[in-house]
């Protein structure tokens, strides 16, 4: 797809990225004009992707985080890819308050969150080779009340 | 993230600024813990008015507190809650198991209605 702007980074699978990662997207939407829940929204739906690729996807071990972000009209597309793990069982992954990780004080909404506060989410992964997340949001915005 | 604890009878009232997410929740955690045993407390109420961002992690850690809380007899409260803030509760079903108040004082006078 052709964009009307986009933008590329790649980052360090380090818990510190996940505030830089959904700041980064926070700031390149800005010229859309958000309302303040959009933009939260959109920044929610990031931290969560980026903290599964942190969290799940390197789990111990480090690699690197690929995020894309496009602009095309009013919507706003985003990627965020890992090379690690992947998902064996994407649909059990996605229900909600299911989580490997219930020892580690985690609660098994990420998905749900996501799915929740974007229009659409595509989750493609394959175990061994890594996660691809894909989501969309149009921003109705121009609400200046918002 | 800034994290400021005060004791008061038997509630710990943890008051957090900033945001929450996987890598502030694990300094949230700990610090919660470790001034409830010190403090011997039962009850835990978070006051939230300074946080700007929250994801999971966040509900993670309270549902993890809330855990120790009933374990111990306590319960747990919530105060100044924003509209971004409320959005993911709502989605957590924390509301069902944790009050939200207006501020310290209301969670503090209904503690001790409730024999807190
Ligand atoms: N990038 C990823 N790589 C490998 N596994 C993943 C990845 N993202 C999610 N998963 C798997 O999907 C499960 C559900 O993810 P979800 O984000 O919904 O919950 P969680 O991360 O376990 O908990 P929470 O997000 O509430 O802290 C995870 O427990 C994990 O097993
Ligand atoms: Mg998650």
């Amino acid at each position: 797809m052709s964009y009307d702007n986009e933008m590329e980074m790649k980052f360090k699978s380090l818990p510190e990225n996940e505030a830089f990662a959904r700041t980064s997207v926070s700031l390149f939407i800005t010229p859309l004009n958000p309302t303040l829940d959009e933009l939260n929204d959109i920044k929610t739906a990031v931290s969560e992707a980026v903290t599964n690729a942190v969290i799940h996807g390197y789990e111990e071990s480090f690699g690197e985080i690929f995020l894309k972000c496009g602009i095309k009209q009013n919507t706003v597309y985003i990627k965020i890819e890992d090379k690690g793990k992947g998902i064996e069982n994407i649909e059990q992954a996605m229900s909600p308050l299911y989580t490997s990780k219930p020892n580690l004080g985690r609660s098994g909404l990420g998905f749900t969150v996501m799915e929740s506060f974007m229009d659409e989410i595509k989750v493609s992964s394959s175990a061994g080779e890594g996660t691809i997340i894909e989501m969309t949001k149009k921003i109705t915005g121009g609400n200046s009340a918002g | 993230m800034n994290i400021l604890c005060e004791s008061r009878g038997r509630t710990l009232i943890v008051k957090v600024n900033g945001e929450i997410d996987h890598y502030s929740s694990n300094e949230l955690k700990n610090k919660t813990d470790r001034e409830y045993k010190q403090a011997k407390s039962k009850n835990i109420v978070f006051d939230f008015s300074g946080v700007t961002f929250m994801d999971s992690s966040g509900i993670g850690v309270i549902m993890g507190r809330y855990k120790n809380v009933i374990s111990n007899g306590g319960v747990i409260g919530a105060v100044s809650i924003s509209k971004e803030l409320r959005k993911i509760f709502d989605l957590s079903g924390l509301f069902k198991i944790i009050k939200c108040y207006e501020n310290i004082e209301s969670a503090l006078k209904d503690f001790s209605v409730r024999g807190q």
